[in-house]
């Protein structure tokens, strides 16, 4: 069962639910388990809170009568932030708040609601009933990595990313890495365009990479706008965190999904058979939490058949993407041989792979 | 730099100067008459839902563009209803209607979130396009660029060569005098608001319809207060407009193809360069303090009661 919660419509089923509870009393107690989730942005049909959305949607259908649950979309992650994840408190089991600029107020409700199971999206604030969880979006980045090094003519790779953050940099270093496994010749150009949402800037940065040279585009911002640009140009181009085939058909070679459903499940699961832990979650492909768009026609079948041979070979563990030896841009071995990048290192990425052009900018 | 490269900048440059030539060109007209309208980011926004929601719905892009102009100058309507009928401070008018527009854009167009539609093809006019440099950049444009230079040409006549003309610029610098030989200040402002709010929808309906095909919330990314500042830029002069659209459009291009050649300048800085310009430019204009003054239509932003 779905409600879509307005804030008045929410006033009004808490009141009604406190009611209920204060009629029928412990009885209620043994129901449905109720999940509630906090949105930064519209469902719509594409982006970071459309998979969020998906992944309740997944819970719903695998738990069948055991959830029922509700969202609140295009919540400000001011001050309005803190009054939704209360007022969802105090009527749910278990609250998934699911963008950065939650975690403080994730934290400061669950202090006065100890009963209630929080997850908190890319936080690194954890407390007794506040867990974490991301998505480890750099191995799905490896592989596209792997399809470009065998689809570029130019040798030329546009990336359009959004801040010189450790996050995105992780993601271009991952995909250097996946490129140059299979060509070393190849070489990825950035551009940064100091915004996650600019439609027209994310198509002038890609038009500005394919001008100069890039035949595929990659892109590390939340509109389809570059891989429309590679659709129109007649080159190739990776969407990001939702399948964006409908964009650019013929461009569009595949991405890096991010998929929430399984791991909702799971945490649903565990509130409900008392097993829940906030602990943090980072998983990747083996856990269900990364997975690839649809692959293009385009893309050679021994290509695709590679592509899943590397991903096979993360799942049971034999390979890492950020597993030595790896070399900056200078050349100098920074990861040996026989040694894998630490999650904290991974998570604080501030140096380009060798393989990226330009500098960081600090 | 290459030739290639150099004729690829000037066509980014006119394709990304067009949506802030469309809007500082109607809120030139609208200025001049002594109305300051600064909620043209709210029209832009719903001129750019309406404009993608009815093409998306009906399959036919021009519709869309007629959209996006007809919920521009409905937006307009209300903007003048305030400041002009109820003599409403037009600061505050203006700004509550670009927060109007921000929300209900968003609200009205969530159902178009993420959905993909086939933007405007571009004309490409055979032989003129293969001049060098500057034939890509004004030959091999979509339609709603060609209309954006008649519009500019059309402004720039009307403006400088015509009655009407004439009596828009007479309503801005003194509604008295004007209302003494018989205009109708009201009237005039009312057009002068309209013509705004169309191009502002206008402009809204080519980021959505030609420059990006689709629709998300807030997708302007304050190009309505580029624009606003534009109008400064220019002191009021239509040429300067075009000039000062152009040089944004290049400013903001330049900051994404230096990093493309390797160029190692903080991209931060480099992203600045618009805003960098337009105060370098107030900053050389406000040296003569008077300059401003007579540019600027004198009855710029004060209600007018026809009582007086």
């Amino acid at each position: 069962m779905t409600n879509r919660f307005t804030p008045a419509a929410l006033l009004r089923a808490t009141a009604s639910l406190l009611l209920a509870a204060a009629l029928s009393g412990p009885a209620l107690a043994a129901e449905k388990l109720k999940v509630g989730f906090v949105y930064v942005g519209p469902v719509g049909d594409a982006g970071w809170t459309f998979e969020h959305d998906e992944g309740r949607k997944e819970m719903e259908a695998a738990l069948g009568g055991q959830v029922e649950t509700s969202y609140v979309e295009s919540v400000s992650e001011g001050a309005d932030s803190q009054r939704v994840i209360r007022q969802l408190a105090q009527s749910h089991d278990l609250v998934f708040t699911t963008s950065f600029g939650y975690m403080n107020p994730t934290l400061k409700v669950a202090q006065s609601f100890p009963k209630v199971a929080f997850m908190h999206a890319t936080g690194y604030k954890r407390a007794k009933n506040v867990g974490t969880y991301s998505a480890r979006f750099y191995e799905g980045r490896y592989l596209t990595g792997v399809i470009a090094g065998h689809m570029t003519k130019s040798n030329v790779i546009g990336y359009v990313a959004a801040f010189p953050i450790p996050e995105v940099v992780q993601g271009i270093n991952a995909f250097t890495l996946g490129l140059r496994s299979v060509n070393p010749k190849a070489e990825v150009k950035v551009v940064w365009v100091n915004t996650w949402y600019d439609p027209a800037k994310e198509r002038e940065a890609a038009e500005a990479l394919i001008a100069q040279g890039a035949d595929i585009i990659n892109q590390h911002t939340d509109s389809p706008a570059p891989v429309q640009a590679a659709e129109e140009k007649g080159v190739y181009a990776f969407g990001y965190d939702s399948d964006m085939t409908a964009f650019g058909p013929r461009a569009h070679l595949t991405g890096s999904v991010v998929h929430w459903g399984g791991f909702y499940t799971q945490t649903a699961k565990a509130v409900l058979d008392g097993s829940w832990k906030a602990d943090d979650t980072w998983g990747g492909i083996a856990a269900d939490m990364v997975k690839m768009a649809p692959y293009n026609s385009a893309i050679p079948k021994a290509v695709v058949e590679q592509v899943e041979g590397i991903k096979a070979s993360i799942v049971d563990g034999s390979f890492h993407p950020f597993q030595g030896p790896i070399k900056d841009q200078q050349g100098k071995v920074v990861v040996p041989e026989g040694t894998t990048m630490s999650d904290g290192e991974i998570l604080s990425f501030n140096w380009y792979v060798e393989g990226v052009q330009g500098e960081l900018p600090k | 730099m290459d030739i290639d490269l150099i004729t690829n900048i000037l066509f980014a440059m006119v394709r990304t100067g067009t949506p802030l030539l469309l809007v500082a060109l109607g809120e030139l007209v609208c200025e001049k008459s002594g109305v300051l309208n600064l909620g043209q980011e709210g029209m832009m926004l719903m001129g750019a839902m309406a404009g993608f929601g009815v093409a998306f719905t009906t399959g036919n892009l021009w519709f869309g563009v007629a959209a996006g102009i007809f919920v521009g100058m409905l937006m307009s309507l209300l903007f003048g209803f305030l400041a002009l009928n109820l003599n409403a401070n037009q600061v505050a008018s203006g700004l509550a209607l670009t927060i109007f527009g921000a929300g209900l854009s968003a609200f009205m167009g969530s159902g178009f979130v993420g959905k993909p539609l086939s933007g405007m093809e571009a004309w490409v006019i055979p032989v003129l396009s293969d001049l060098p440099l500057i034939g890509k950049a004004l030959f091999a444009q979509d339609p709603l660029v060609y209309l954006s230079f008649i519009l500019f040409g059309a402004v720039f006549l009307v403006i400088y060569h015509s009655r009407p003309g004439l009596i828009l610029k007479a309503v801005g610098e003194s509604p008295e005098s004007a209302v003494a030989v018989g205009l109708s200040v009201m009237r005039v402002r009312y057009l002068a608001v309209l013509f705004g709010g169309a191009m502002a929808g206008l402009a809204g309906a080519y980021l959505s319809l030609a420059y990006t095909p689709l629709w998300s919330d807030n997708m302007t990314a304050g190009r309505g207060w580029i624009a606003l500042a534009l109008v400064v830029f220019a002191s009021w002069r239509v040429g300067r407009v075009l000039l000062g659209a152009y040089l944004f459009g290049a400013a903001s291009i330049m900051h994404l193809v230096m990093q493309g050649l390797g160029v190692s300048v903080s991209s931060n800085l480099l992203a600045t360069l618009p805003y960098l310009a337009t105060i370098l430019v107030l900053v050389l204009l406000s040296s003569n303090q008077a300059r401003i003054k007579l540019f600027a239509p004198m009855s710029l932003g004060k209600p007018f009661h026809k009582t007086q």
